[in-house]
């Protein structure tokens, strides 16, 4: 007798592979030509438009959607990948609706805005789908940059330099390149191995070299590679994971949440994912939403997301918060994990309620669990880094940390909301400032 | 709640939407299906002379203009009149009459220049109870080859001498259609109404074409490689008929000549502006062709609000009501101030307004940091471009300026009197203000 919903414990196949097959499609399915044709035709082409504003990457998103407007998606893809070449994941992960969406002026007319996340990856998916790679290298500059981290920062990085260019040696610690967007990412919004599809894509520029397996602090050295190289870009993401600090959290079924996330992007069977029967997520970002939602999906009976303070301050946007919620996620909000119970194995939680400064109210709750996933926040791991602020790496706008000739961007830099988006500007960025770096040294 | 019944040259309808000569109006199939919508009365599409019919074309017949959403904007077509058998046309005119006395049977023809023509059917069209018929000189593609349709509507002493034979051979009355390939509308209804037409419609369709196909270097709709012009028609033509309208409506030489207003009609709304500019009914195509039969119901309901609200009984109150209004440019009153307001609660910041008049006009709206967006006034001209460019309705405002305040832009104190062009100081060509 196969597992269900009511299977206590630690289960795989509480689903049958049907439901796990649609649970885990396309969050927002591809738009269709027609579809496009009329979103796009919503676009009043704003002057100095907000939704560019507001895009970390500064996409010209009035441009790109007339462009899909004029039957040209192929020139919109252009538009959108020359300011942000992963335009494609981003128009799949971006929290749109506190970012473009949010800014655009029929969201103020009418609370609906133009739908510019689902126009983008028309756009993208049009071009991609289509053989050859639109950016071409510059002549060759004889100067070689080493990029740590495949993830979004890193990849923008070397993108970009290759195209000024370059020759790039992006190192990456795990078998696959795409960081967060090939494991940190809930698995109904990148369908189809797209993340890998993606990375393939965009070394078809040429004058990247991937070297995977490479750790730093471990089988490479900063100062190795400042040695061996013009310039090093530091996008190497956050690889710690903050503990909860709570009695009781080495216990079996206390989990990571990122852990849990990658395992589910790296599965090749849903159905032999074990999840719990009673599942708690503590956190309240995008991933503990990631892995509120994919639990429920997996199939778990009861799935509770507990925040230490009030819903307005959770970091995962009201949308994503919705999406749990639909999916029937409970979320409790104002209430800190005390003690996690159980012999051996997680049984219970127990959580006490907080008033809006963190001061327990003295009243307290159990839930039951037998998982318990923590996503409260990663830390930078590393040492022999440059100058941290604030836990992260220090740097200047255009990436420059504490050490000559050593650049860094993404979540493991200090300034901006951890995104894909704003890493791949600041991968971007960086870029721009180490071609004009090493072009002034002549 | 107004009644809609329109007497039209004395031709009876129980509203003033009729059916324009075309595709719809072909058989009686599809006319039994336009009464029983609700259509007040249908021109039957033309027929021509006895014999073996016309040939159509086998490719596609029709070119589209489309906005957003594939709305169909502008329809172009190269069909010719019926091709059906005349004695067909004529039995279904008859039968179908019969069971709609109450609605209006306007029948079109088109058959060559020369008088027996015309004397051989007409006695055939009389017999089957048509209420009158429509002279089609507009028809602007394949007949017009053959010195028919526009070829005659484009000389008026052809329209005059075809008209008077109608008239001298017909008890019906006679409505004529105008062709708008032409300069002067005015003169072609002069020479209709000399040659004693009861009416004039207008407009048949435009010469056009509608795209070219980037891929074949052929203009659409492309048939084996080719193209040819067509006749433009749909709501993108009816800035062009409206005024083709008025230009008859408020001549001196042609006041009181009956006009049918065609072109574009395709709301209660336009069909209102028909009858505002002077048109006694309105004769729809395109809309039908887009949406089918039922249209007429919102037509019928929303020129029947309107006439409430404005407290009139019937059509016939509000024909011709914007025809004094509608005058020469030399007689606008240049001493009548506006400028333009933004209204800040409705303004969504979409800068379309400022990206208009900065890139295309006078510089007149100044946009701040935070993306508010105010009128100057000492720059603005009044010239509406903000408001025409503007998303949201009514967020834009034109304000006219009370007399005796200064011009901010000129300088100049608003006058209270009219002052018009013919007596402006820089017009070289002025006269002494009475």
């Amino acid at each position: 007798m196969s597992a269900n919903a009511l299977t206590p414990g630690i289960a795989a196949g509480r689903l049958h592979s049907d439901d796990l097959h649609q649970n885990f499609a396309d969050l927002h399915p591809p738009l269709g030509q027609h579809e496009a044709q009329v979103a796009a035709d919503r676009c009043y082409f704003c002057h100095d438009a907000p939704c560019v504003t507001a895009c970390p990457t500064a996409i010209d998103i009035p441009l790109f959607i007339r462009q899909i407007a004029t039957g040209t998606p192929e020139a919109a893809a252009k538009t959108i990948l020359s300011q942000n070449i992963l335009g494609g994941m981003c128009a799949r992960v971006c929290p749109t609706e506190t970012l473009c969406e949010q800014a655009c002026v029929r969201e103020t007319a009418e609370g609906k805005p133009v739908v510019i996340g689902q126009l983008q990856r028309h756009a993208t998916d049009t071009l991609q789908a289509k053989a050859g790679h639109p950016f071409s290298r510059a002549a060759p500059t004889g100067r070689r940059i080493a990029v740590v981290g495949a993830g979004p920062a890193g990849l923008a990085c070397a993108h970009r330099l290759a195209m000024k260019g370059h020759d790039v040696v992006v190192f990456d610690a795990r078998p696959k390149a795409g960081g967060l967007n090939e494991y940190g990412i809930a698995s109904y919004k990148s369908t189809n191995d797209f993340a890998q599809a993606e990375v393939n894509w965009l070394l078809g520029i040429g004058g990247i070299t991937l070297q995977h397996g490479q750790a730093l602090g471990r089988d490479i050295t900063l100062a190795g590679l400042q040695a061996d190289y013009d310039a090093v870009f530091l996008g190497i993401g956050l690889g710690g994971v903050n503990a909860l600090a709570t009695e009781g959290e080495e216990k079996t079924g206390v989990l990571d949440a990122v852990d849990f996330i990658a395992d589910l992007r790296q599965a090749t069977d849903l159905a032999a994912v074990p999840i719990g029967r009673d599942v708690v997520v503590i956190g309240g970002g995008m991933t503990a939403i990631d892995a509120a939602v994919q639990a429920k999906l997996l199939g778990a009976l009861n799935v509770t997301l507990v925040y230490r303070r009030g819903r307005a301050r959770m970091n995962a946007s009201p949308f994503e918060q919705d999406l749990a919620a639909s999916k029937g996620v409970r979320i409790i909000t104002n209430a800190i994990p005390v003690r996690v119970l159980g012999n051996g194995a997680v049984r219970e939680i127990e959580f006490a309620y907080t008033d809006d400064t963190l001061t327990p109210t003295g009243d307290t709750f159990r839930l039951a669990a037998d998982q318990v996933f923590k996503a409260i926040g990663q830390t930078l791991a590393g040492t022999g880094l440059p100058d941290i602020e604030k836990g992260k790496i220090a740097t200047t706008g255009t990436g420059r940390t504490s050490m000559a000739g050593v650049w860094a961007g993404g979540d493991c830099a200090a300034g901006g909301d951890d995104l894909t988006v704003t890493a791949v500007a600041q991968g971007r960025d960086a870029a721009e400032d180490i071609h004009a770096t090493l072009t002034a040294e002549g | 709640m107004a009644d809609l019944t329109t007497d039209f040259i004395g031709i009876k309808s129980p509203n003033p939407f009729w059916l324009a000569s075309a595709p719809p109006t072909d058989k009686e199939y599809n006319v039994r299906r336009a009464f029983e919508a609700g259509w007040g009365g249908v021109v039957w599409k033309t027929l021509g002379e006895d014999g073996p019919p016309v040939v159509n074309v086998n490719g596609p017949r029709y070119g589209a203009i489309w906005g957003a959403d594939r709305r169909l904007l502008g329809l172009n077509n190269i069909e010719l009149i019926t091709d059906r058998p005349l004695h067909v046309n004529l039995q279904e005119i008859k039968s179908v009459k019969q069971d709609y006395p109450d609605r209006a049977m306007i029948v079109s023809l088109m058959v060559p220049c020369v008088e027996e023509a015309w004397k051989a059917i007409l006695p055939l069209v009389e017999e089957t109870g048509a209420d009158g018929v429509e002279l089609n000189f507009g028809c602007p593609h394949g007949m017009s080859e053959r010195g028919m349709g526009s070829a005659v509507g484009q000389v008026p002493e052809y329209i005059e001498m075809v008209t008077r034979w109608v008239k001298q051979n017909t008890r019906m009355p006679c409505i004529v259609k105008l062709t708008p390939n032409i300069t002067d509308i005015r003169k072609p209804a002069a020479a209709a109404k000399a040659g004693g037409a009861d009416a004039v419609s207008l407009i048949n369709t435009i010469n056009s074409i509608t795209s070219v196909n980037l891929d074949l270097f052929a203009p659409e709709p492309t048939i084996d490689g080719k193209g040819a012009h067509g006749g433009y028609c749909g709501p993108a033509v009816k800035p062009i008929a409206l005024n083709m309208v008025a230009e008859i409506a408020r001549s001196a030489d042609l006041r009181g000549l009956p006009i049918s207003g065609i072109g574009g009609v395709t709301t209660w709304r336009d069909a209102a502006e028909y009858l505002a500019m002077g048109a006694g009914n309105v004769q729809v195509c395109t809309a039908a062709m887009t949406y089918g039969f039922k249209i007429v119901q919102e037509m019928i309901s929303g020129l029947s609000d309107y006439l409430d609200s404005k407290g009139m009984h019937s059509p016939a109150d509000l024909v011709g009501r914007a025809v004094p209004n509608t005058s020469d440019w030399q007689h606008l009153n240049l001493n009548y101030i506006s400028k333009a307001k933004i209204n800040q609660d409705l303004c969504i910041s979409c800068g379309r307004c400022y990206a208009a008049c900065e890139d295309t006009s006078h510089q007149a709206i100044a946009m701040s940091e935070n993306r508010v967006f105010t009128v100057k006034d000492d720059e603005c001209v009044a010239c509406n471009l903000c408001i025409n460019v503007c998303p949201v309705e009514n967020c834009i405002t034109m304000e006219q300026m009370a007399p005796g305040t200064t011009d901010p832009r000129t300088g100049k104190i608003v006058e209270a009197d009219y002052g018009n062009w013919t007596t402006h100081p820089n017009n070289p060509n002025r006269v002494a203000a009475e």
